[in-house]
């Protein structure tokens, strides 16, 4: 079978990484740049998974921090909707040019 | 040796009525107060003549002198290894006699008050501050350290101070509450530089180490301090000086006697208390104490000399002159312990030349009773007549018989006639004095008269003089003392004498005026311990006495009936009668020192540096803050993504800055 080199996932995830800083600067919606979020929380994932597997094959230690990081974005994710239910209900809006009161 | 650590219990139960009736004295203890303060101090005084007996009669002398015991010594703070503030307790001849004058006159004061200050508002914190008062007494008597003695000092400055200003409604109490402590807090600046010339020439603070170091002529630490000099003068004198400078403000030495006759403000049982027999003398007792040091050193005990004789002067002078009852009686005060200082200063440590102390403590001794007595019986006149001035005065003697006799006696033991107890005490340092140095002598010699003259004008004007006023206080009672009696005493007329608790004092102090003299006091307290022959010369007692008696006499054909004898005195004298009259003018001296110079000079250009270099440096700091905040506040836009943006900047950096700068 033909392996699949290490720069090639590299590439994903640097650019899955870009999308999501890029996401995260010009969305107004606070779901969306959760999800932008997100999207940077996994290419980190694939970094480790990768390096893992190309450098240590016969450790675990990139994958415990993989699953760590899934498990921290889920408790983050539902403090994050919490946060967002909060704001939608005192500002009647998710936008966040709509919430910049705590300014100087 | 046996063990005195009970003595701790005499200062510390005062402690304790203070902080209950402190804490709690008006809410629950307001009737009860004066009961549990005085109860307290009962104990104390029962506790100190315990003490005196054991150490007097059991097992304080060790081959015929008695010794020095440290009961007590607890180190608070180390600084080095030598130099530290301990905590303890000292028994030796003087601190045992202290303790019973302090205790004695603080029980008679504590009892007279509870007539006295009946009725008053306040009557919970007069307790509570008076025994504040004898707690800081007793604990400045007891000292083992020299900084102990100071910290007792600072708070026996601080209750003085309070009860002075006790009546802090009447602006003149609230004037000479803050003169005593500011003019005593600025002698007692260099008793601090004093305390630090002996801690760092002695090598220690300890009183008893510290005289063993500094009275042998070849320790190092005598070298050192004597070889030391500043403007002429070893360090050891100016230590000393210092030091004595703390107790001449204390014990209103002049130029610092000026706060005493203003200090009458407070209550008059306060003024028997602190200002006549145990915190004015405490300047006496420092001097006694660190005696050793001062007998090396002949410049220091010069100043002591002749300060005290001319304070002694000076103050029976203005005493003739001044119509406010409680000022002459502060005024003979000051001269009483101007006889107390010269006579340490003529004296020489150790064997027969040690007559000056013994003279000086016996001094000390028998003018605490006699003197609070006269405080007393001059609290029981104004209580009656609610007035200070003489000429509201006059013919009391029928209606306040023991008043009268106990004034009398104290007056006589003022005077010096024997066998009253002043005559005993003032012979001895008349002797000294005479030994030692002639012009000395003669100064005491003739303020010796004059004390006899002005005690006797006052007598004459309170309770002969005139006839019996038959309305005593209506006639007078505008010109009531305090404003806070008014009210409570309006039934004076009915109450006579005042009650039992205002009589008993008077009665016992007087039966101490005419009893303490004959105490064979050499035997007990001597500059070294050793027991002193002393004996009363007929032939030399001739002249003091004769002196005393011709002007009690030339007082009684001035005052005793009304006439205008003194009148034409006064027209004799002149302006050397107004002079005194004013004070000599020291106190506008001190004003016109403090307000013409030192406040245009010193006070203001100092004041202008604080309020334009000091603060404007804060200033400063404070404003180019505010600008830079000011500029750089649009950063915090409230915008999330904004922050996003600064933190990968920050990232972004800190990684090129990592990766090729910082490599």
């Amino acid at each position: 079978m033909n392996e699949v080199p290490l720069t090639h996932i590299l590439f994903l995830s640097t650019a899955l990484f870009f999308i999501g800083m890029y996401g995260l600067f010009t969305r107004r919606n606070l779901i969306t740049m959760l999800m932008s979020i997100e999207l940077m929380l996994n290419s980190v994932n694939i970094n480790f998974v990768a390096f893992n597997k190309y450098l240590f094959p016969d450790k675990l230690d990139g994958l415990f921090f993989s699953l760590f990081i899934i498990t921290i974005a889920a408790a983050e994710a539902a403090v994050a909707i919490a946060i967002i239910i909060n704001l939608y209900r005192s500002h009647q809006s998710i936008d966040v040019d709509d919430a910049t009161e705590m300014k100087f | 040796m046996s063990n005195y650590l009970y003595i701790l219990w005499i200062p510390l139960l005062p402690l304790a009525t203070f902080v209950v009736l402190g804490l709690f004295g008006r809410k629950y203890f307001a009737k009860t107060a004066g009961i549990i303060s005085t109860a307290s101090l009962l104990t104390s005084t029962i506790l100190s003549f315990v003490a005196a007996k054991q150490y007097f009669f059991v097992d304080g002398k060790v081959n015929g002198v008695y010794q020095k015991i440290i009961a007590l010594k607890y180190t608070w703070l180390q600084f080095s290894p030598n130099v530290s503030i301990d905590m303890g307790v000292i028994v030796d001849p003087i601190a045992v006699m202290m303790l019973i004058v302090v205790t004695s006159v603080s029980l008679m004061v504590h009892v007279f008050s509870l007539g006295y200050m009946k009725g008053e508002e306040r009557f919970a914190t007069y307790y509570a501050f008076l025994s504040l008062f004898t707690f800081s007494m007793l604990g400045l008597i007891l000292s083992v350290n020299i900084f102990q003695v100071y910290m007792f000092w600072e708070l026996v400055g601080v209750s003085s101070f309070l009860l002075i200003g006790y009546y802090f409604n009447k602006p003149s109490a609230v004037a000479a509450a803050k003169k005593a402590f500011i003019v005593t807090r600025f002698a007692d600046l260099g008793f601090l530089i004093g305390i630090m010339i002996m801690g760092f020439y002695g090598g220690t603070l300890d009183i008893g180490l510290l005289i063993q170091k500094l009275t042998s002529a070849q320790s190092p630490e005598f070298l050192s301090i004597t070889s030391a000099s500043f403007l002429g003068a070893s360090m050891l004198t100016w230590g000393l000086t210092l030091i004595f400078m703390g107790g001449a403000g204390k014990s209103a030495m002049f130029p610092l006697h000026i706060w005493l006759p203003d200090a009458m403000e407070g209550p008059t049982p306060v003024s028997a208390l602190i200002h006549a027999a145990t915190m004015v003398v405490a300047g006496v007792y420092l001097v006694a104490r660190l005696f050793p040091i001062f007998s090396m050193d002949e410049t220091a005990l010069n100043i002591v000399t002749y300060v005290g004789a001319f304070s002694a002067l000076l103050a029976a002078i203005i005493a003739c002159t001044q119509t406010d009852i409680k000022r002459v009686l502060a005024y003979s005060t000051m001269s009483q312990i101007g006889y107390m200082m010269f006579a340490l200063g003529i004296s020489k440590n150790g064997g027969e030349n040690g007559l000056g102390f013994m003279a000086s403590m016996f001094h000390l001794f028998t003018h605490a009773f006699f003197k609070s007595l006269l405080f007393l019986g001059a609290g029981s006149v104004i209580h009656m007549l609610h007035s200070n001035e003489m000429k509201d005065m006059g013919g009391l003697r029928k209606l306040m018989p023991i008043t009268h006799a106990a004034f009398l006696i104290a007056c006589l033991a003022i005077a010096g006639i024997p066998p009253f107890a002043g005559f005993f005490s003032k012979e001895e340092i008349l002797t000294a004095a005479f030994h030692e140095n002639k012009l000395i002598y003669g100064v005491a010699l003739f303020t010796a008269a004059l004390t006899s003259f002005y005690m006797f004008r006052l007598y004459f004007n309170i309770f002969w003089s005139k006839e019996a006023p038959a309305k005593a206080h209506s006639a007078v009672h505008d010109h009531a003392h305090n404003a806070g009696h008014n009210d409570d005493h309006k039934d004076a007329q009915d109450h006579g004498e005042g009650t039992w608790t205002m009589k008993l004092p008077l009665i016992i102090l007087a039966a101490c005026a005419v009893g303490v003299g004959f105490i064979p006091f050499s035997q007990f307290i001597t500059s070294d311990g050793a027991a002193l022959e002393t004996h009363i010369d007929m032939v030399f007692s001739i002249a003091p006495v004769a002196l005393s008696i011709i002007a009690i006499l030339l007082s009684a054909s001035f005052y005793k009936k009304e006439n205008t004898k003194s009148d034409k005195a006064v027209a004799v004298f002149g302006g050397f009668y107004r002079a005194a009259y004013k004070k000599f003018y020291v106190d506008e001296l001190y004003l016109f020192i403090t307000k013409k110079i030192v406040f245009p000079l010193i006070g203001q250009p100092i004041a202008w540096a604080d309020r334009n270099i000091v603060d404007g440096f804060i200033l400063l700091l404070a404003s180019t803050t505010a600008k830079i905040s000011t500029a750089i506040k649009g950063l915090q836009s409230g915008k999330v993504q904004n922050y996003a943006l600064y933190f990968f900047g920050g990232v972004l950096a800190l990684s090129v800055l990592f990766i090729y700068i910082w490599k």
